[in-house]
């Protein structure tokens, strides 16, 4: 399995928001994700970024 | 009747502002609003009982903006990203290291948040920021979104991927660092 560079791990991880990810795709995220705390940093930001668009205009301007 | 008008009509401003964050254009965000403020008009009796007018009119004029999304779109080739090449070193290692937010969570809870996201949404181009609102505010399928901007699934991933990195570095230099 093919190492991932950070570029490579936050396009995944937002890939991962948007199409169900292949196996080895999970796999390699996961593993780099496991390691590095600045991709995994921004995988969460990415979540968040979700929860917070949502709320946008749900909200008194 | 009169008083139901005139409370729509007090919400022109709001939505025009909402309209136009995710169309980048005026004239189109005023004809969404003008069709959602008609449409809530006719349908004065389906709000009857319901809490909040805000919500009821942002949920009509969301389904005008993608239809008007709909209409409007044309394929373009993929341009370079620099801000996003600037955070890679030639690796596609960071060049720094992201730092962690602080209490994100209870970010949601303070109304200057929300100005500091819209602000960061504005300063996306057009084409990545109508992708992401489309898949993240309005909640559409990548596939829907493709056909919609007329471009491939690819192209789709990558706007994504990018209007997601230049918001958490605009979030992080404007709010959660400041």
């Amino acid at each position: 399995m093919k190492l991932l560079s950070c570029k490579e791990a936050t396009s995944l991880a937002s890939q991962r928001l948007d199409r169900r990810l292949g196996l080895l795709e999970r796999l390699s995220l996961r593993l780099h994700l496991a390691v590095c705390d600045g991709c995994s940093r921004v995988a969460k930001q990415f979540a968040f970024l979700r929860t917070a668009v949502k709320q946008l205009g749900e909200r008194d301007a | 009747m009169k008083d139901f008008r005139s409370s729509i009509e007090a919400e022109r401003p709001y939505l025009l502002r909402y309209a136009s964050l995710q169309l980048r254009d005026r004239a189109a965000a005023e004809d969404a609003v003008q069709e959602a403020l008609l449409a809530a008009l006719a349908a004065e009796r389906s709000f009857a009982g319901r809490s909040n007018l805000r919500t009821w009119l942002t949920g009509i004029l969301k389904h005008k903006i993608v239809d008007l999304l709909r209409k409007g779109s044309r394929e373009t080739a993929i341009e370079s990203d620099e801000a996003l090449e600037a955070l890679f070193d030639e690796n596609d290692h960071w060049r720094a290291f992201p730092p962690a937010w602080r209490d994100p969570d209870g970010s949601l809870e303070q109304k200057q948040f929300f100005a500091a996201l819209e602000m960061c949404l504005e300063g996306l181009p057009e084409k990545t920021a109508r992708a992401f609102m489309m898949r993240e505010h309005l909640g559409l399928e990548t596939d829907e979104i493709c056909k919609e901007l007329a471009i491939t699934s690819t192209h789709c991933w990558v706007l994504l991927y990018r209007a997601r990195m230049a918001l958490r570095k605009c979030l992080e230099l404007n709010w959660f660092m400041k």
